[in-house]
């Protein structure tokens, strides 16, 4: 068997980028909006955090400063939250303002994130001259790994639970608060009611459009950070084009298999992170097509659960019964 | 002119009723005043020039005919509709009611047609969904608050059943509490019963006589003259938007009101034709379905549908009616039992398993009103002559559709019911419910069938389109139709039927003959096999 204690970490790391994609997702889905946009806001969130650290590394060094652990942090983060946010605000602009076409309007932003990421990474990777196609920002990297002192003198405990960078925790206290939100409060209630039935919740005296506004975009920042931990904690602030490869689709598919709950989120996005890893622990040898078999549990796994939900047909269980209908107070 | 006189016969009571019990009684809870709305800038007038009042303690009730403005009117005074002109008073003081908030703030509440409820919330979560209370969300206080109120009044309600596993009575239930919750005491129910089977309208009333009692005024639109009878203080009568007038119906009788709605002497009896011919067309036999989950819908159920006759199906809803009905048209799948239909030379052949649009071909037809009226059968997005279209565009051999006979067919329907449409080439969606209904019995006719059956054909129809309907049915029986009704109110039932099959729980309660039974003999073999609930209860 392998080696539980070192693969678990792994797995957690793993897990983030996909806890805080869906997440978001799905605190924007219950709001009735699908956002298929959500790979291309990762993305968008992440090059985002890259640029404002890269200047941030860059003044640094022109004034020979060591970096300030603070603004390391905060200048990307920021960056990221607007970059992001802006995302969110094109979304929600084109799908409940204009009404648009959600699918189209998501797999647009989708696109256009992505090729966003891709322009401004390869424009940094010119200013810095470097021959490698990545940009290396070590110093913004150490600010976000630093981790607690005594995790690592707590045995196998401190290694699994203890040993990670400030996000890890982030992002599963932003699911456990948005789990909660989303059950026990009454914004949670006109949420859910926005998604569900928006004409019912318009009747009860409900701002439908603020709430599709506040949760798409509340739900672009969150999914923004899990682009931002992935280059800077993750892939050791190194950005490379296309490096984020499909977590942002594995994401969405996680908002089904959770069947949008954020707290079972937490759970199964280490599944997930597992399962997207596993063939590194399984002995392939040099057969690519069997490690390309493994990268697909995530996806099999989500079509089996998509599967028993549809016929266990449980009515708590299934989307949110407007999801991607836009609405439109005087249609009958 | 009659009109006119009872009005001021109103207005008389009035002051009498001030004279004796005081100052509390003159004020109306809510007065409109030469209220005006039109739609489509002047171009349709919905109200005109219509003044009402209604008091605390009182039931009004508010009769006209499909698009007579009464529920434009209501719109008007719970804030979704904006009068063009006149004024509203509550209390006596003069009010601008620009949102459902606004009306809410009033006291006055409206519980629509169609409820606004979200499936998967609980009831109580449904009930206060959008109050901006203070401080945490406390679910049990709630509860407990909505389960005072049930107590009060008389509901019976679960604060934590989820809306989707509840029936629409229950679900009208949840709408009245939401309403009471808010601390509505001028209610408006835009008609109540038009989804509830007797026994819940009756629990519905005795609940509306409770808040009448607490001092709440009522306005309750409907066009069911027996049920204006029972409940209403008073009726005030709209034909065309305008007020014609008003009773105190405890003085008036249902034929003065049919009269003032219509705007002529209207019959109220329903033509029975002898029935013609007889001929067996169905023999159902032993038939048994079950539903998704297990749930017996029918059980051994065997009787015979004859032609040239009305075959009355009368139960409690949901007893299995539209288990039965779609397994006839082959869009049920059954467990066991024989299905045979007679065709014209008198050979027998097996219904089941067969394919709905053979099944159709052989004169079948089946026109089911369900609920919410678009669900089955129309395409709400789709034009009256695309409509018509659903039943024929498999028709003919070539390539293309003909448009030219289902356009002709819509205009023919459009004629000869008097469906009220811009044109036919009008969405069916926005069309009145009374309307689309037309538009699609008359589709179902129109296919000159063997059997014809219909289910709730006239749900929510005023007495006017109520009597097409009749009409329409009992010309098809003199054809030689064999006619499968499916109705909820007992006395059409009973009037226009010439047999009344009853159900009782998916089972074979009974079949009797609709000239020598009465409603409380069917009501009995509705609740209870072969009516023997009730000896035993003796």
């Amino acid at each position: 068997m392998f080696d539980i204690v070192s693969f678990f970490p792994r797995a957690v790391v793993q897990s983030v980028p996909l806890l805080c994609g869906s997440t978001g997702e799905t605190i924007t889905e219950k709001s009735g909006n699908l956002n298929l946009g959500i790979p291309g806001i990762m993305y968008v969130g992440a090059i985002s955090g890259v640029i404002g650290a890269f200047f941030y590394e860059q003044s640094l060094k022109a004034a020979d400063k060591p970096i300030n652990t603070f603004l390391g942090i905060l200048i990307p983060m920021v960056c990221c939250l607007i970059g992001s946010l802006v995302m969110g605000l094109i979304y929600s602009f084109l799908t409940v303002s204009l009404r648009a076409n959600q699918n189209v309007t998501g797999l647009a932003l989708t696109t256009f994130g992505v090729g966003f990421g891709n322009f401004f990474g390869g424009s940094l990777i010119k200013l810095t001259g470097s021959e490698v196609p990545s940009i290396a920002l070590s110093a913004t990297h150490g600010c976000f790994v630093h981790k607690l002192p005594f995790a690592k003198n707590l045995g196998w405990f401190g290694r699994m639970f203890l040993n990670y960078g400030f996000l890890v925790y982030i992002s599963v206290i932003i699911a456990f608060v948005a789990a909660y939100i989303l059950r026990h409060t009454r914004h949670g209630l006109n949420l859910r009611a926005v998604g569900e039935n928006p004409a019912t919740a318009d009747a009860a005296g409900i701002n439908v459009g603020r709430y599709k506004y506040f949760a798409t975009c509340i739900g672009s920042m969150i999914a923004g950070l899990g682009g931002l931990f992935y280059i800077m904690d993750y892939a050791s602030g190194v950005w490379s084009n296309e490096g984020f490869g499909d977590r942002g689709w594995l994401a969405i598919a996680l908002v089904i298999f959770t069947i949008w709950r954020p707290n079972i989120g937490v759970f199964a996005s280490i599944l997930f992170g597992a399962l997207y890893i596993l063939y590194l622990y399984i002995p392939t040898g040099a057969n690519q097509a069997i490690k390309e078999f493994y990268k697909m549990i995530p996806y099999v796994v989500t079509i089996i659960v998509l599967v028993a939900t549809s016929m266990r047909k449980k009515k708590e269980n299934q989307p949110p019964e407007s999801l991607g209908i836009p609405y439109f107070r005087e249609e009958r | 002119m009659i009109g006119t006189f009872h009005y001021n016969l109103k207005h008389l009571l009035e002051l009498v009723n001030k004279e004796v019990s005081g100052l509390d009684q003159q004020v109306p809870a809510v007065a409109m005043r030469n209220i005006t709305k039109t739609f489509n800038s002047g171009a349709v007038v919905a109200n005109k020039d219509v003044s009402i009042n209604v008091f605390r303690g009182e039931i009004l009730a508010l009769l006209g005919e499909n698009g007579s403005g009464k529920t434009t009117l209501m719109n008007m005074l719970s804030g979704i509709y904006f009068p063009d002109d006149g004024q509203i008073f509550v209390d006596g003081k003069e009010v601008v009611i620009r949102s459902p908030k606004d009306a809410l703030d009033l006291g006055i509440g409206m519980i629509h047609q169609h409820f606004k409820l979200v499936d998967v919330l609980t009831a109580t979560e449904n009930i206060i969904l959008g109050l901006k209370e203070e401080g945490k969300l406390d679910l049990k206080k709630a509860a407990q608050r909505v389960k005072d109120i049930c107590d009060q009044y008389g509901f019976e309600l679960d604060p934590y059943q989820k809306v989707y596993n509840m029936s629409v009575s229950q679900k009208q239930t949840v709408e009245i509490i939401k309403v009471l919750y808010r601390k509505a005491d001028i209610l408006i129910l835009d008609e109540p019963t038009a989804v509830l089977t007797p026994q819940e309208t009756n629990s519905l009333f005795n609940v509306l006589r409770n808040m009448k009692a607490d001092g709440k005024a009522v306005i309750i639109i409907t066009h069911k003259l027996n049920e204006v009878k029972e409940i209403s203080d008073y009726v005030d009568v709209l034909r065309h938007g305008e007020f014609i007038g008003s009773l105190k119906t405890s003085e008036s009788t249902t034929q003065e009101m049919t009269n003032m709605m219509v705007g002529r002497q209207v019959s109220l009896n329903i033509d029975r034709p002898d029935p013609v011919g007889q001929d067996p067309r169905l023999k159902i036999k032993d038939l048994t379905v079950r539903s998704e989950d297990g749930v017996l819908k029918l059980d051994h159920v065997s009787f015979e549908a004859l032609g040239g006759e009305v075959l009355g199906i009368a139960g409690i809803s949901g007893s299995g009616q539209k288990e039965l009905l779609e397994a006839i048209a082959g869009l049920q799948v059954t467990e066991e039992g024989s299905i045979m239909y007679v065709n014209e030379d008198g050979a027998e052949e097996e219904l089941l398993n067969q394919d709905p649009n053979k099944i159709r071909r052989k004169g079948i037809t089946l026109s089911f009103v369900p609920e919410d009226r678009l669900g089955m059968g129309l395409v709400g997005n789709m034009d009256l002559a695309d409509n018509m279209m659903l039943r024929s565009f498999r028709a003919g051999k070539s390539p293309f559709t003909d448009r030219k006979a289902p356009r002709k067919l819509a205009e023919q329907v459009v004629d000869e019911l008097e469906v009220v449409t811009p044109g036919i080439s009008t969405a069916v969606r926005r069309l009145s419910g009374g309307n689309v209904q037309k538009v699609l019995v008359g589709r179902e006719i129109a296919e000159t069938p063997r059997v014809l059956m219909t289910a709730y054909a006239v749900r929510g129809l005023d007495i006017n389109s109520s009597y097409t309907i009749y009409n329409l049915i009992n010309e098809q029986k003199k054809k030689g139709v064999a006619v499968i009704y499916v109705g909820e109110d007992l006395d059409v039932l009973i009037e226009l039927a010439d047999r009344i099959v009853v159900l009782c729980d998916g089972k074979l309660s009974g079949i009797l003959d609709a000239r020598k039974t009465d409603k409380n003999e069917v009501g009995l073999y509705m609740t209870s096999l072969h009516g023997e609930g009730g000896e035993e209860n003796e």
